[in-house]
């Protein structure tokens, strides 16, 4: 049996070869503390992850497919691997995860069926909860539109990118948009204007999803 | 013809003019469509990132405020995102009824249910089942034979689930065209990833795949799309892919409803073709060249 306490952040060798052993193992639960890792996570927060990729043959179709596969410096072919060798270090140093565009390519034709964009997915949360710095860019990106959709219903696009310039505490990003802003504003096609869900936020089902999550 | 409509997010505001042309062009074909009171966000692609029951909370909601509505059981989703997302919640729960208990426990929040009982459809899966090519040849006034268009499909109306076209190779988009009397632009590139929100945080990558489309749309007036991501993308960067790859690559990107309400006699401000970002002069002086027909 693993110990369910934090682990060292690279496993030993003897562990990389039993993760055979994990087959059946308890999932119902992950230590949800906050932590400073700068790259990776603590220990089993990969066993999700782990059940998705486990009869993955290596074949390297996911790979082929990829749109992505250019930008990536680990292929998702070796991605998998890694998960079922625990290894999160190279997972989460490495950005493949983040250049998942959700093209779904790879999900359709793994021929053991495997769900691998909902895989890239879990990984990309794994790396929100755990605030990873390495990835701070896109985490950033998300959580602004989520925080924006929570408080009004629907996205509020000025309002996100607002919110997300000023998480990256970064004054020249928006540089990057201005071209594009001018173009949809010209089309009177962003306002500045707050839409009218206000008062009928979607508060009261965010916290109830949190609330379900730590149960878990 | 009666459809619940959930417009999104983006239709909205980036993309009102796919608002505009879907509403207009499917009155026009006499489907009637009753948008969703109170509808809010399916979390588009960034729930999927933070946490995977939001990712079902945020669809299911819209979800049981369509099966409450009565007045039809499909509803018709423009937004290839926002299709997915909601399919996704319709498939889940058939297939596990844990996953249908644990959504309703949270829309008990809001006293909302969810049964099971709307079917979600994507507009292109109703444009080309629910009408046939005759629907629209027979209400052709403005031949659009001058154009060669290049249909552009993307990811997610057929992938993971591939309800109503083939995932690989689709064709349902080309009786479409061909009713409008255009030719299809036949190329490669129809169903290759745009990159989605790339474009927000790794830009560079974002370019190149969009880069890739276009340039598998030398020879062709117009792309069109189903998606309002899909779109942004191919049309809002032209300028600068052009320049990354020391050639012009402009190119008209229009929406499906856009083309095929030209073709029914709409007028360009009925389809709301003053409001995208890419159509070039040469695609104006073709379309008010053309006569209209008696
Ligand atoms: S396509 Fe499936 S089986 Fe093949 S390497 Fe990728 S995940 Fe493994
Ligand atoms: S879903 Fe993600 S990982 Fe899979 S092929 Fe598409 S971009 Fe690559």
């Amino acid at each position: 049996m693993k110990s369910r306490s934090l682990k060292p952040l690279t496993p030993s060798l003897k562990e990389r070869s039993n993760h055979d052993s994990d087959k059946g193992r308890n999932m119902s639960q992950s230590p949800q503390k906050e932590n400073e890792y700068e790259t990776s996570p603590p220990h089993d927060t990969l066993a999700p992850v782990k059940d998705m990729v486990r009869a993955c043959i290596q074949c390297g179709t996911c790979t082929g497919s990829c749109p992505n596969a250019f930008a990536m410096d680990m292929t998702p072919r070796k991605l998998w691997r890694m998960v079922l060798l625990d290894r999160k270090d190279e997972i989460f140093q490495s950005r493949t995860f983040t250049l998942c565009s959700a093209c779904y390519y790879c999900t359709l034709r793994c021929p053991r069926g495997l769900p691998l964009t909902e895989a890239m997915g879990k990984l990309k949360q794994i790396a929100a909860r755990e605030n990873l710095k390495a990835h701070k860019k896109s985490i950033r990106f998300y959580k602004s539109f989520l925080d924006s959709v929570r408080r009004h219903g629907r996205v509020h696009e000025m309002e996100f990118m607002t919110l997300y310039f000023l998480s990256m505490k970064d004054p020249f990003m928006p540089l990057k948009f201005t071209s594009l802003g001018m173009k949809l504003m010209g089309k009177r096609k962003v306002s500045i204007e707050i839409p009218s869900r206000e008062p009928n936020s979607l508060e009261a089902i965010f916290r109830k999803v949190e609330e379900m999550e730590e149960r878990i | 013809m009666n459809y619940l409509y959930y417009p999104g997010c983006s239709l909205e505001g980036t993309a009102v003019e796919y608002n505009i042309s879907t509403k207009r062009f499917m009155r026009e074909v006499g489907a009637n469509l009753i948008e969703l009171e109170d509808w809010t966000c399916c979390g588009a692609t960034a729930v999927e990132s933070i946490s995977s029951l939001l990712s079902l909370a945020l669809p299911a909601r819209n979800l049981a405020i369509a099966e409450k509505a009565e007045s039809a059981d499909e509803i018709l989703v423009p937004c290839s995102a926002c299709y997915l997302n909601l399919k996704k919640v319709e498939e889940k729960t058939k297939k596990d009824p844990e996953v249908l208990a644990e959504l309703n426990e949270i829309l008990a929040e809001e006293q909302l249910q969810l049964k099971g009982r709307v079917r979600v459809r994507h507009l292109l899966d109703v444009l080309s089942r629910d009408l046939t090519p005759k629907d629209i040849e027979s209400r052709v006034k403005k031949s659009l034979a001058p154009f060669r268009i290049a249909p552009y499909y993307g990811c997610q109306c057929l992938r993971p689930y591939p309800v109503f076209d083939d995932p690989e190779s689709p064709r349902s988009m080309e009786p479409l065209i061909e009713a409008t009397g255009a030719t299809v632009h036949s190329w490669k590139m129809g169903t290759k990833c745009c990159g989605a929100s790339h474009m927000n945080t790794k830009m560079e990558v974002g370019l190149e795949l969009v880069g890739a489309i276009l340039k598998g749309a030398r020879g062709a007036d117009a792309i069109v799309t189903v998606c309002p991501m899909c779109q942004i993308n191919l049309e809002a960067y032209q300028n600068k892919i052009s320049k990354i790859n020391g050639e012009d690559l402009q190119i008209s990107i229009l929406y499906l409803p856009q083309l095929l309400g030209l073709a029914v006699g709409l007028q360009e401000e009925d389809v709301g073709l003053d409001l995208n970002l890419a159509v070039s002069k040469e695609f104006h002086k073709k379309l008010t060249g053309i006569d209209i027909l008696a």
